[in-house]
């Protein structure tokens, strides 16, 4: 089947948050195309539910020094502090934006942006809780995704609906497009670009307990890292505390920012003693950490795996205008009613703190010092700026999408006239069609579903809340196992015309590639730190590993290297809630 | 777990002339959702059957397909709601591309109709523009849509004028006529004032009935009828 060919300005892969405000940006300057693997408006930044962090100061003072200085400090140290004042500082700006855009907040009697409580958001440097998350009742990202998708729309951006791309060509150190798969047709399209933007959102479903979509499988990180460009900081993947149990859907933390708390099989609030101050609002890598200690210690519920997230005492009219749709999950999947009896939930994979290293304007680098990849962007929660750290706090990933991406489309305006259109040579999609030829070819006995069931259940137990050497020598010998199994996986449809299984397996083959660089990244910091726990080095190690993790694919297996963090205005200390 | 048997309508364009059924025997949890089943049977019976499927927690809208003569999300569709003997077509009223996976192109072609984006020509104030909680709520249903397309597919109106712009487009439509900060009215009443447009609802709560956001569609429409009689009374009135 012959390629088609594509010539745009710019081409942005994902539409999510990121990918949306990117594009909506980046049409100011020349076309746009945006490649997404879904309907754009099926993207997971509709999954966000409990808000977007700015200190808008609407139902009690706030600033955004306290918001530089919480995410600093929810990072653990770990966020470059001239990103994360960039972020914090423009928050205001962005969310009155979005508002100006149309997105439906829910708001306060005088008619402002309403805004709620949310995990390790502080006033006067953590003296106490404050309001800063701005929310449209537990659908926020929802909100935001379809504002900015009508907002694309309006200025002329062209969406390209189900397609998966395959490859990102860069080409003598600037990217020249993107090589993608049309699912309705089966046909290859080789969209050519001056600049490319990734924005293809993260990878949580490289574990068994997830709160990420299916199709959260980080191709694209995989494909550039491929490609001899580094990851950074892999090591460090969050668990939300609170996902339903046994299906992992998210449960906001904007439950506990009404008033809910989690309670173990003696009814005691435990977080009390775990974090004095804000209990059930301290950061997401130790209320994760509580919870699986309290169920190590035999206080899960009915000495069981899971604990409860109490909202019984919140009031009914809070649920039912405040989470809505937590109600709906409840109800579908659990078969209660919130207000009557406590939700049973367990920590479930949901951000990637990781991942392609940019600068503070998106551009791509390709090493720890600082060079870029000209033409090359990403934002959100595939690129790693930092602002995160070691753990990000919750609503500023939204935040995150929606700065970073806008940041990176106007750094396409002022350097499009320096970036050259390039071309997709034939062979490069000739490539890309062989690699399809073969994966439909293979006759293997292994299946996809069998090896994917393995490689996340491998990470699950191995490297996700509580890491140490020996869990992460087993994972990374069991993933080598299962990269040579994958040779074996046979595929059953030999067809073009939307083809998954085809698309399922390309999938499972970047995330055990994801998987080897999450647990080798683990593997060679020897502390703790954030999300990332080590049992055999439980303390923080500033003077080692006050520095990002730089993973580089080389013949020889991983590489690393590493770079300096960038502390302007907070020096490290203990962290304590 | 219980035994069930899927009975799929399936269809691939490069092979099939016409569709046919194939019955998948499988067994659920009574607390698994019959995404979970399909994907089962893709992953260990049958990788060829197909699909769309992502958030598996009934805000994307991709897994919207027809269960038991109903319109439905296949992940908020639990296996103790289930007969033991479970229909599963694709989404009614959209052409096939392959197995349960339609064609949704003309379905937001048709959103993109209805001008969906906040029209205000006043220049903004520094902050946001003021909204009470009751102003806000008269558009909270409308906002919650997921675009499944499970109600215009659903619609009598809609089968028997395809290029009636269904329930969906005009809940979008309420969605930004009803904003107050929207000041773009007149000129969206016009889109949706033709004859495939708003008076070719009959009110016959379809879309209701599937919604799997328990949107109250029919509400809404009703709302834009009321709206748009008395502007043709005040026109006329002068």
């Amino acid at each position: 089947m012959a390629a088609e060919f594509h010539i745009h300005d710019i081409v942005v892969i994902g539409s999510g948050l990121a990918g949306l405000r990117a594009a909506l940006e980046a049409k100011r300057h020349g076309t746009v195309a945006v490649l997404a693997k879904l309907y754009p408006t099926r993207c997971h930044s509709t999954a966000a539910q409990g808000g977007i962090a700015a200190a808008l100061g609407n139902e009690e003072p706030d600033s955004p020094e306290w918001h530089f200085y919480d995410t600093v400090k929810g990072s653990d140290f770990l966020g470059d502090q001239d990103a994360i004042e960039v972020m914090c500082e423009d928050a205001i700006r962005t969310v009155i934006e979005l508002e100006h855009m149309g997105v439906p907040f829910s708001r306060t009697p005088e008619g402002k942006i309403a805004q709620r409580r949310f995990g390790g958001h502080t006033r006067d440097f953590g003296a106490a809780p404050v309001r800063r998350a701005c929310y449209s009742a537990d659908r926020t990202g929802h909100a935001i995704v379809f504002a900015l998708y009508e907002q694309c729309q309006l200025a002329g951006v062209e969406f390209f609906s189900e397609f998966h791309v395959l490859d990102i060509v860069v080409r003598d150190g600037k990217a020249a497009g993107v090589i993608a798969l049309e699912l309705a047709t089966g046909k290859l399209h080789a969209f050519q670009a001056r600049a490319v933007v990734v924005a293809s959102g993260g990878y949580g479903r490289l574990f068994k307990t997830t709160s990420n979509a299916i199709t959260n499988t980080g191709d694209c990180l995989s494909i550039l890292f491929q490609r001899g460009l580094p990851l950074e900081d892999m090591e460090f993947f969050q668990f939300h505390p609170t996902g339903i149990y046994g299906l992992g859907i998210l449960i906001t933390e904007g439950a506990r920012g009404e008033g809910g708390v989690l309670r173990n099989r003696q009814g005691e609030r435990f977080m009390e003693r775990y974090a004095p101050t804000i209990k059930d609002l301290a950061p997401r890598d130790m209320v994760s950490r509580a919870i699986l200690q309290e169920i190590r210690e035999g206080r899960g519920i009915d000495g069981r795996d899971f604990v409860y997230l109490d909202l019984t005492h919140v009031p009914e009219g809070v649920i039912e205008e405040r989470l809505p749709e937590i109600r709906q999950f409840c109800r579908v999947y659990l078969g209660i009613d919130p207000s009557d009896s406590p939700i049973p939930v367990v920590p479930t994979a949901h951000y990637g703190m990781g991942g392609i290293p940019t600068d503070i304007d998106g551009r791509v680098l390709s090493d720890e010092r600082g060079n870029v990849v000209r033409g090359l962007y990403a934002a959100g929660e595939c690129a790693c700026v930092s602002v995160h750290g070691a753990n990000r706090l919750g609503c500023n990933s939204l935040l995150d999408t929606v700065v970073f991406g806008r940041r990176a489309g106007i750094a396409i305006g002022r350097e499009l006239k320096y970036l050259e259109p390039s071309t997709i040579q034939d062979e490069e999609v000739k490539k890309v069609e062989s690699d399809i030829e073969r994966v439909l070819s293979r006759k293997g006995k292994v299946r996809t579903a069998h090896l994917r069931r393995a490689l996340q259940e491998c990470m699950m137990q191995r490297c996700s809340v509580f890491r140490s050497e020996s869990s992460l020598k087993e994972a990374l010998k069991e993933i080598g196992d299962l990269r040579e199994m994958y040779q074996e996986v046979g595929i059953q449809d030999k067809g073009r015309v939307f083809n998954t299984e085809l698309t399922e397996v390309i999938e499972l083959g970047h995330l055990i590639t994801l998987a080897e660089i999450v647990a080798g990244s683990a593997l060679q910091r020897t502390e703790s730190r954030g999300a990332h726990y080590r049992e055999d080095h439980p303390e923080r190690d500033d003077r080692n590993f006050l520095k990002h993790t730089f993973a580089f694919s080389t013949d020889r297996g991983i590489l690393f290297r590493f770079k300096d963090v960038t502390i302007t205005r907070f020096q490290p200390e203990e962290r304590r809630y | 777990m219980r035994p069930y048997r899927l009975k799929i309508l399936r269809f691939d364009p490069s092979k099939d002339s016409n569709p046919h059924w194939q019955v998948y025997q499988i067994r659920m949890g009574e607390y698994e959702r019959l995404l979970d089943g399909l994907i089962r049977i893709k992953g260990e019976i049958d990788g060829t059957l197909t699909f769309r499927r992502s958030c598996a927690h009934g805000i994307c809208g991709s897994c919207a397909m027809k269960i038991n003569g109903k319109n439905s999300l296949a992940c908020q569709t639990l296996a103790k709601d289930l007969p033991e003997e479970t229909v599963v077509e694709p989404l009614q009223g959209y052409p096939v591309i392959r197995d349960l996976v339609v064609d949704m192109g003309e379905f937001f072609r048709k959103n993109d109709e209805v001008m969906p984006y906040l029209i205000n020509p006043e220049p903004p104030p520094d902050r946001e523009r003021l909204q009470s909680p009751e102003e806000q709520q008269r558009i909270l249903q409308s906002i919650t849509c997921i675009m499944c397309g499970s109600c215009t597919g659903a619609c009598p109106s809609y089968w028997l004028d395809r290029q009636y712009l269904g329930p969906s487009a005009l809940l979008k439509a309420y969605r930004f006529i009803f904003d107050s900060r929207d000041r773009a009215t007149k000129e969206r009443l016009r889109k949706i004032l033709h004859e495939h447009g708003l008076w070719r609802c009959h009110t016959i709560y379809n879309c209701v009935e599937v919604c799997p956001k328990e949107i109250d569609i029919t509400y809404h429409i009703k709302a834009l009828k009321r709206l748009a009689l008395r502007e043709a009374l005040r026109i006329r009135q002068g």
